[in-house]
């Protein structure tokens, strides 16, 4: 047997791997276990009812899109916070945290506040004809506060750790502020940006209290997937709750995977 | 491409990182900016970069004002103490950087980048590796890829910070020796930044030596260790021995001596300090009428020259002679063997009565003489 400098895998592994399968497996295990009551015809025949595929294209669609500007957003505040000194940064840093601090009813309940029609934010929109509480914006709208901290915490130390020097190089050898941008600074921070989309992204499909709130919740139009399952089990359909919970899973996981994968790829250069 | 720097000062909040400083830079010429952390060095490398700005005096290079050039634009080429590659692309990249990244009007066709950057790897010797990422070079191999991008845009002047700073002993001479056969094929006006005194004295044709933001002697690596103009320099290169002596009527006053000494001719009556390197004090057993009574405390032999530390009681300090460890050994030289100490030649820094510093503008050379019988034969 191979002699190992550090002690103690046999039991940390099997340590971790017991944790796991109790905390995570199991009850993901006896989803499945209870979605194959009805057998794979009765899962195909939930899954496409109409009002199901409409909750899991919003669910998902959302989920991604708010990823997405998540990202965006969430690079500009991190390179802000990190980059410049101006009074008050502290405690805009500590802002960033909120949305992880605050039980999401509240958030749902604020969100709807501000965006209905008579609300301040929902006001200056309604002559717009935007609505943005009680349709699918509004489940965007929080889906992004929820998902916002995520992209600044996982950014804001690679953007610390990143070299001075290293910018200073490629403008001395010709390189205007965006490319420097485009080609030094982006891929070297891209493999944190997708860990943070992938936590977001996360956050935003699993995400049920403040969504429900802004919502409003009409089926086929502003309903989302967790809410379906929970309509399901109010009227005891277990095994097409659970079906539809699997379905989540999975689609869960690809996409996870698929980051993963990508995330990867990002860092190829860091492998010896 | 003479490069002019006059009257450089550069000032963060209350620390003068330059102090008017002025130096030119001769076209084709390998200049060392040598000093201890805080004298400034850096600083000046970083301006001639256009990477900081002075708050007063002028950069130009032939007459043509060069602050007014961004660091972008001033065809610098950059090599940093820490290497700072671009670690997520390969050599190849690295080195083809400053090229892609030019106007589509003055880059290189992609036959042209490829061509140019292959040359430029073989230049420094990295066949084979340019598909590499920099995480898996040795700190050699990365610092030849910082200096083949910094070559690509074929740059008017080359700038290294502490070059090799980062790099372990045997991989740091072998590379200095190369840069300087580099330098000798191309003829790149090239400045770089160093607080090792050797790799300055090696490498370089002028050294510049700072001292808190303050240029302290300007010339070629000889002149700096034979004739140090400032305590400064006699303290940062090379060893020395410092003594407080005072010049009287034309002689030297050491300890319980007087000596007679050539280069003092007509220098005021003053306290000094005197600087003499350890190859300049001879020893012999016998206890002779001139020079100091010394007892041998230490003696250590590295390579073919022997240390000997020696107690000085009318000095009421030790000193330090070097002789040739063949020398040492035949002679048997024993920590607690008597000795006599002869200078053969001190430079003198006469203390300025207003400022009560020793004064450069004063520095005499003094030789003090023997007589034919009096003479220590141990060098």
């Amino acid at each position: 047997m191979a002699r190992r400098v550090l002690p103690g895998f046999g039991l940390s592994l099997g340590y971790t791997l017991a944790y796991l399968g109790l905390i995570v497996f199991l009850p993901l295990a006896a989803l499945a276990v209870k979605a194959s009551g009805i057998g794979m015809a009765g899962l195909w025949k939930t899954i496409s009812a109409p009002p199901v595929l409409a909750a899991l294209r919003l669910s998902f669609g959302a989920a991604l899109l708010s990823a997405v500007i998540n990202a965006a957003v969430g690079l500009l505040v991190a390179w802000v916070l990190v980059r410049y000194t101006f009074p008050g940064r502290r405690l805009v840093d500590a802002l960033v945290d909120l949305p992880f601090a605050l039980p999401t009813a509240v958030a749902g309940i604020a969100l709807t506040a501000l965006y209905a029609p008579n609300g301040w934010i929902g006001s200056w929109l309604a002559p717009f004809g935007i609505k943005v509480a009680f349709t699918s914006l509004g489940v965007l709208v929080a889906m992004i506060f929820v998902g916002f901290p995520f992209v600044v915490r996982t950014l804001q130390p690679v953007l610390e750790a990143l070299d001075r020097d290293v910018e200073e190089a490629a403008t001395s050898l010709g390189a205007s502020r965006l490319q420097t941008f485009v080609r030094v600074l982006f891929p070297l921070l891209l493999p944190a940006l997708l860990t943070g989309f992938a936590l977001a992204l996360a956050r935003a499909v699993g995400e049920y209290g403040s969504v429900i709130f802004i919502a409003g919740n009409i089926p086929m139009k502003s309903e989302i997937l967790p809410l379906v399952i929970v309509k399901q089990l109010e009227q005891f359909k277990y095994a097409d709750a659970a079906a539809v919970g699997v379905v989540m899973l999975v689609l869960s996981f690809l996409l996870l995977l698929a980051i993963s994968l990508l995330q990867r790829w990002s860092r190829r250069w860091a492998e010896r | 491409m003479t490069i002019a720097i006059t009257h450089l000062s550069r000032r963060f909040a209350e620390f003068r990182a330059l102090d008017d400083v002025s130096l030119s830079i001769a076209p084709g010429e390998f200049v060392a900016l040598l000093g201890p952390s805080g004298s400034g060095k850096t600083t000046l490398l970083r301006i001639l970069a256009g990477l900081d700005f002075p708050d007063s005096g002028e950069l130009t290079q032939d007459g043509r004002d060069l602050l007014r050039v961004s660091a972008r634009d001033r065809g610098v080429g950059l090599v940093f103490q820490h290497y700072a590659l671009f670690r997520h692309m390969t050599v190849f990249e690295n080195v083809a950087f400053g090229l892609r990244v030019r106007p589509r009007a003055r880059r290189p066709s992609k036959a042209e980048i490829a061509d140019r950057v292959d040359r430029l790897i073989k230049r420094v010797q990295l066949d084979g590796l340019a598909q590499r990422y920099p995480a898996q070079l040795s700190g050699g191999q990365r610092q030849r890829v910082a200096l083949a991008r910094a070559l690509a845009i074929e740059p008017g002047l080359l700038l290294l910070d502490e070059p090799f700073g980062a790099l372990d002993a045997q991989v740091r001479i072998s590379l200095r020796r190369w840069l300087r056969h580099l330098h000798e094929e191309l003829h790149l006006t090239t400045v770089f930044v160093t607080h090792d005194q050797e790799e300055a004295l090696e490498l370089a044709d002028r050294v510049v030596v700072m001292n808190r933001g303050r240029i302290e002697q300007v010339g070629t690596p000889e002149e700096i260790y034979q004739q140090p103009a400032t305590p400064f320099v006699f303290e940062f290169i090379g060893k020395s021995n410092k003594l407080p002596v005072r010049i009287q009527n034309g002689r030297l006053v050491a300890g319980d001596q007087r000596l007679d000494a050539d280069g003092l001719d007509g220098a005021a009556d003053a306290g000094a300090i005197a600087y003499v390197r350890p190859e300049h004090l001879a020893l012999t057993p016998t206890p002779l009428e001139s020079g100091w009574r010394a007892t041998v405390r230490h003696i250590y032999l590295a390579g073919s020259i022997a240390h000997v530390e020696l107690d000085v009681p009318s000095l009421g300090q030790s000193l330090e002679a070097e002789l040739g460890g063949e020398e040492a050994q035949r002679r048997a030289l024993q920590p607690g063997a008597a000795v006599t100490v002869q200078p053969r030649h001190l430079t003198v820094f006469p203390i300025d009565g207003k400022t009560g510093e020793p004064d450069p503008e004063r520095r005499r050379v003094a030789h003090p003489r023997y007589g034919q019988a009096a003479l220590a034969r141990w060098r």
